[in-house]
């Protein structure tokens, strides 16, 4: 990479030439009224340059008609530039419904990811090409920010709440991973790469780095572990506590009348505040977990209650081999909404 | 042929505002509002070299890939320093409390602001928030980042957090001050027959950037407090761990921060118009919408500051209104640019260290404005946002724009101030010195940026390292650039030529009385019964081209 | 033409009021300009207030029990009775301000008076809130070490707190941080009032205001209504939330 010097970085996703192409236009109408500015007043500072002392240029008040034109176009290009941004930022924005879906947590000075088959990683993630990816994330101390220019798409990671983010690899290759907000003291030390395989390899990888168990395997343990089976029943099916089977994606109503939609951050506010938006019928007995569950095990919990759809369970298919894992039944609908 | 100065010249006076009453005390204790600039002109300088060994700092850290030179933790107070000295005790101040306390007063025809007392007040605050924040500097620094954000600023940090925002707090009220007095004076004490559009249009900047200085101001002052707050008592507004949202910080902070850029940048756009319109001898061009433009970009510049938060999680719907917005308020600066160069259209160019300053704002700001397109542009802001593309454009704009039209105003208007005029031909070296040296500084950070260069960073992958290299060469050369006209200023208050009442022979108020001008500034109140930037009645005027007499409209 | 004409002097006064500073033309420009310089500070107090203001909108809708209990728990009596002082002391301030305006000098005096008095008046009451607070453990974090705010429900009961269902203590914390904050803030413009108005006391006394210069007693007039309307804005978003609740169920 150091051979020539290059513009712009690797093109790994869908969407990294859609902003390229963005960025390229944004370049040259730049460069145009740049250049253009610049040579009208280099011509100007020549042509009109003081000749004799005493001189007195005839004054012109000004032009309308200019007026109106050089605030018409450039207003008009500006909404092109707008509508354009707007329109690649959306697709960016906004997930897709068949992502796989990673757990990362971000902490001074490091990344922790889980795939939803398992498999944990520091500061690397494995992805297969042509498969969509969304992240969700959340921070255990500060703010970070996952950061890969090869897809050109970053997102704040927040303490207290989820975000998320999504892409789809195009290139087999290893790529920049930064941490894109301050930090505190090793903020430049929180890089990583992301490692993008063809599904084949990929496949081999998940296979050889069987982890301790899929994020919601691990729920499961936590979901007894923790009591929450006592009120909410073995298997979710409720009790003392709502039901939570097949209730992920849902809209409940709460003691005060509204109904929510039980997103990811409901689940997780549940968790840590119960008081906070009770579910109308139930008493107000459930106890917090905040400081008993880290963020890791809240994005367990998560990942369980949303394989709960109906009393089965699912783990999300891998790349390219459906049929070599628990694929969805067919028929039942899917339950990640978000 | 009739020399162009038809007016009576100001009577000569051996007595003007500098040798008016000697001893530390007159100067310490003035009501004047020229001594109280010079005052800022002095604090300010002295901030600016803080600020300048931090950034220099900082491109000595970034020559190498590896953090070799400093430690972490220094280079992380070192940015933050450099940021906040640098916005917060230099740019905030510079234009408005030195050249705009020197001359609104003069230029409306008055002999002094409309509160003297408060305007003194201003200074001592501004000293108080200063030797705080030099404190907090020395005791062992800020870490935060200038912007501070949560909960790393309330919670993780261990630095000097509380007192660094004691300082801006305090220094906050220097601003809320200046702005206040200006639009008063501005409104109840402009000279019989100074109406509103006859004004010079670095008035109209004043003006709006006071708007913005009291509006803005007072937001910050109240965040910070917050966080001083939080960060004592621990009880969260902004900890997430403790009930708060991080995020309500950075919209409190960006809602002042942002328009805080045009506090910076709109007083230099005043300095370019008269830049422009006096070394080309001819009226701005579309006065009036250049006059408000300026109004129209301290409104809009309230409406914008979600666009520092696309990548926080904020809805997808906020980010498209702050983006729409965001484009929305490069409008009138465009219209501006356009203004000022048709104003160069047959006009008579002369070449001065003050008009080449003024030309090199034009070219600066339009690249630093258009790189501003790139990131109110929400896809590619995506991408773009925290690397050094961003540290780039906002450089573009502070020195590329502020700092050129601070250095030309300077220049333009030192003979008023010191009586002396500085080296005409250092002058132009030097001006060409920074421009090139601002460049080569900046212009491969937006490569380094749009290729993923984060920034903040203290060591980097080395495919940046060949940008870092250049930026660095860069910042050597604006750096010695800007020592030139440290070392003129200061020799010519000695040695300079002196200068008489009006040596640019120009028609603005303030060159109708003596240099350096009397305490009072005008020895009776004039009675203005002429345009702005109006260089000979029409009648007069000496054809340059082949029109008729009469004013042209294109 | 452009000649800068030498002008004598603008105005027909042969004589200078003596309080007349001199960089003003006349008198009635030094007012103008003084007006408008307490109105335009007034507007960044407003810009300064409203940032506490939104973070008060934002947790109240996010935590509306919490809210809502503490609330109840401010003393009602002790709010009304001092939004009934600040209001009457605003009365007494354009009293004071109208018979400066007609050279009435010894009512002028005993309204100036009055307000200073009802000022006090507001801020001892204050003074005795606080000191409940204080008492009742409801100082946020550990600010006053002797006596940090409440850990647990029990102790809350004990102290009269009443939790409305799905409040939890630290949101009751933030609502009690930020009722310091505001009114913290508030009694500080206050005192900062009350320092206004004995040098208007002073002055007044010695005679230097007439019906021609009295705009230092106008302008504080203006600065003391601000801060009266800041106070009753405050007053019903910090002690009248859930008042309806408390008592219908």
């Amino acid at each position: 990479m150091q051979s020539w010097i290059p513009l712009v970085p690797d093109s790994a996703s869908t969407l990294s030439w859609k902003v390229d192409a963005l960025y390229f236009y944004l370049s040259g109408v730049t460069l145009f009224f740049s250049l253009l500015i610049s040579a009208v007043l280099i011509f100007f500072v020549i042509r009109y340059r003081r000749r004799t002392p005493y001189e007195i240029p005839r004054p012109i008040a000004g032009s309308h008609k200019l007026e109106t034109l050089w605030t018409i176009i450039p207003f008009v290009i500006a909404m092109t530039m707008f509508g354009w941004g707007a329109q690649v930022y959306f697709q960016q924005y906004k997930p897709p419904a068949n992502a796989i879906e990673v757990y990362v947590v971000g902490k001074q000075w490091m990344w922790k990811l889980q795939h939803a088959t398992g498999q944990r990683e520091i500061n690397q993630l494995h992805i297969p090409v042509g498969r969509k990816i969304k992240l969700i994330m959340t921070s255990e101390d500060v703010i970070h920010d996952f950061f890969v220019p090869a897809f050109r798409t970053k997102m704040d990671v927040v303490p207290g709440k989820y975000t998320t983010m999504w892409f789809e690899a195009t290139t087999p290759g290893t790529y920049h991973l930064f941490c894109a907000e301050y930090c505190g003291m090793n903020h430049s030390g929180m890089t990583g790469s992301i490692i993008v395989m063809e599904p084949r390899e990929f496949d081999n990888w998940l296979s050889g780095n069987a982890g301790s168990g899929t994020p919601a395997s691990q729920g499961q343990q936590l979901f007894q572990s923790l009591g929450c089976a006592s009120c909410h029943g073995q298997n979710g099916e409720g009790g003392r506590g709502p039901t939570l089977a097949g209730i992920y994606g849902q809209k409940t109503q709460l003691q005060t009348g509204e109904s929510v939609s039980v997103d990811d951050s409901y689940v997780r506010e549940s968790i840590l505040n119960p008081q906070a938006k009770l579910v109308a019928g139930f008493g107000a007995i459930m106890p917090t977990f905040q400081g008993q569950v880290s963020e890791d095990q809240l994005l367990q919990l998560l990942a369980y209650i949303k394989s709960l759809a109906g009393g089965q369970t699912q783990a999300p298919a891998t790349a390219g081999t459906p049929a070599a894992t628990n694929a969805r039944p067919a028929g039942s609908p899917t339950q990640n909404l978000k | 042929m009739r020399p162009i100065e038809y007016y009576e010249p100001p009577i000569p006076s051996k007595v003007n505002y500098i040798n008016a009453q000697y001893g530390l005390k007159s100067w310490l204790l003035t009501k004047d509002h020229k001594r109280i600039a010079l005052l800022y002109l002095g604090s300010i300088t002295f901030f600016f070299f803080i600020g300048g060994i931090y950034a220099l700092m900082i491109r000595l850290e970034l020559l190498t890939p590896q953090g070799d030179f400093l430690q972490s933790a220094t280079y992380n107070k070192v940015f933050t320093q450099h940021g906040i000295i640098m916005i917060f005790f230099f740019l905030i101040p510079s234009i408005p409390a030195t050249l705009g306390n020197f001359l609104v007063p003069m230029m409306i025809g008055a002999k002094d602001l409309a509160f003297p007392r408060i305007n003194l007040l201003s200074w001592y605050i501004y000293l108080l928030g200063g030797v705080i924040t030099i404190y907090a500097l020395l005791a062992g620094g800020v870490d935060t980042g200038w912007t501070f954000y949560t909960p790393f600023s309330t919670t993780f940090s261990n630095s000097y957090v509380v007192a660094t925002g004691l300082g801006i707090f305090i220094n906050g009220f220097s601003s809320i001050l200046t702005g206040l007095n200006f639009i008063v004076t501005i409104h109840t004490m402009r000279a019989p027959g100074m109406t509103w559009f006859r004004l010079p249009l670095f008035i109209w900047s004043h003006y709006a950037t006071s708007l913005i200085m009291i509006l803005g101001t007072p937001v910050i002052a109240i965040t910070v407090l917050l966080l001083a707050f939080e960060r004592v008592a621990r009880v969260g507004i902004f900890d997430p761990a403790l009930g708060g949202d991080p995020i309500l910080f950075q919209h409190l902070f960006w809602f002042y921060s942002h328009p805080a850029v045009y506090i910076m940048v709109l007083p230099s756009m005043g300095v370019v118009s008269e830049l422009i319109a006096n070394f080309s001898r001819k009226n701005i061009f579309g006065y009036s919408f250049v006059a408000f433009s300026s109004l129209a970009i301290a409104v809009f510049g309230f409406l914008v500051w979600g666009h520092h938060l696309f990548v926080t999680s904020q809805s997808v719907y906020a980010g498209m209104i702050f983006s729409f917005l965001s484009f929305a308020v490069a409008i009138p600066s465009a219209i501006k640019v356009f203004n000022w160069t048709a104003t160069l259209y047959k006009s008579s160019i002369s070449y001065d260290t003050p008009m080449l300053y003024g030309l090199g704002f034009i070219g600066l700001f339009t690249v630093g404005g258009m790189t501003g397109l790139f990131l109110a542009s929400l896809a590619v802001d995506v991408h773009l946002s925290d690397t050094y593309f961003v540290v780039a454009h906002f450089h573009y704009i502070m020195v590329g724009g502020a700092l050129m039209g601070y250095l030309g105003g300077l220049h333009y208007w030192w003979p008023k101030i010191s009586g002396r005029m500085y080296p005409e031909g250092w002058g132009r070296f030097s001006a060409l010195v920074i421009f090139v040296g601002f460049n080569l500084t900046f212009l491969p950070q937006f490569v380094a940026g749009y290729l993923g260069m984060p920034r903040r960073y203290h060591a980097y992958p080395p495919e940046f390292q060949v940008f870092n290299v250049l930026s660095t060469a860069g910042a050597s050369i604006l750096g010695f650039g800007m020592l030139i006209p440290a070392i003129y200023f200061v020799w010519s208050m000695r040695y300079g030529k002196r200068a008489e009442a009006n040596p640019w022979h120009l028609p603005g108020l303030e060159w109708r009385t003596p240099s350096p001008p009397p305490t009072e500034n005008f020895a009776v109140t004039p009675i203005v019964t002429w345009e702005a930037y109006e260089f000979a009645p029409p009648e007069e005027t000496q054809v340059v081209g082949k029109f008729g007499p009469e004013l042209e409209q294109i | 033409m452009a000649d800068v004409i030498n002008s004598h002097a603008t105005t027909s006064e042969a004589h200078h009021h003596r309080a007349l500073q001199h960089h003003f033309e006349n008198m009635e420009q030094q007012r103008e300009a003084g007006t408008l310089g307490m109105w335009v500070f007034l507007v960044t107090e407003i810009m300064f207030f409203g940032g506490m203001f939104l973070a008060y909108t934002l947790y109240r809708s996010k935590y509306p029990a919490a809210f809502a209990s503490a609330s109840n728990h401010l003393d009602i009596t002790l709010g009304a009775v001092n939004t009934g002082v600040l209001i009457l002391s605003s009365f007494t301030m354009a009293m004071s301000v109208y018979f400066t305006q007609v050279g009435k000098r010894r009512p002028q005096i005993l309204c100036l008076v009055l307000t200073l008095v009802l000022g006090l008046t507001f801020l001892g009451i204050k003074g005795v809130e606080y000191h409940s607070k204080y008492v009742d453990h409801l100082i946020p974090g550990h600010l006053i070490p002797s006596s940090p705010f409440l850990e647990n429900e029990a102790q809350a009961r004990e102290h009269g707190l009443h939790l409305l269902e799905g409040a939890s203590l630290k949101q009751v914390e933030l609502f009690y941080w930020i009722y310091f904050a505001m009114t913290g803030m508030h009694a500080l413009h206050m005192i900062i009032g009350a320092g206004l108005l004995t040098f208007l006391l002073i002055y007044s006394i010695k005679g230097r205001f007439d019906p021609e210069y009295h705009s230092p007693v106008e302008v504080i007039g203006l600065y003391w209504h601000f801060v009266d309307i800041v106070w009753i804005f405050l007053f019903p978003l910090l002690y009248l939330l859930g008042r309806h609740l408390e008592h219908g169920g």
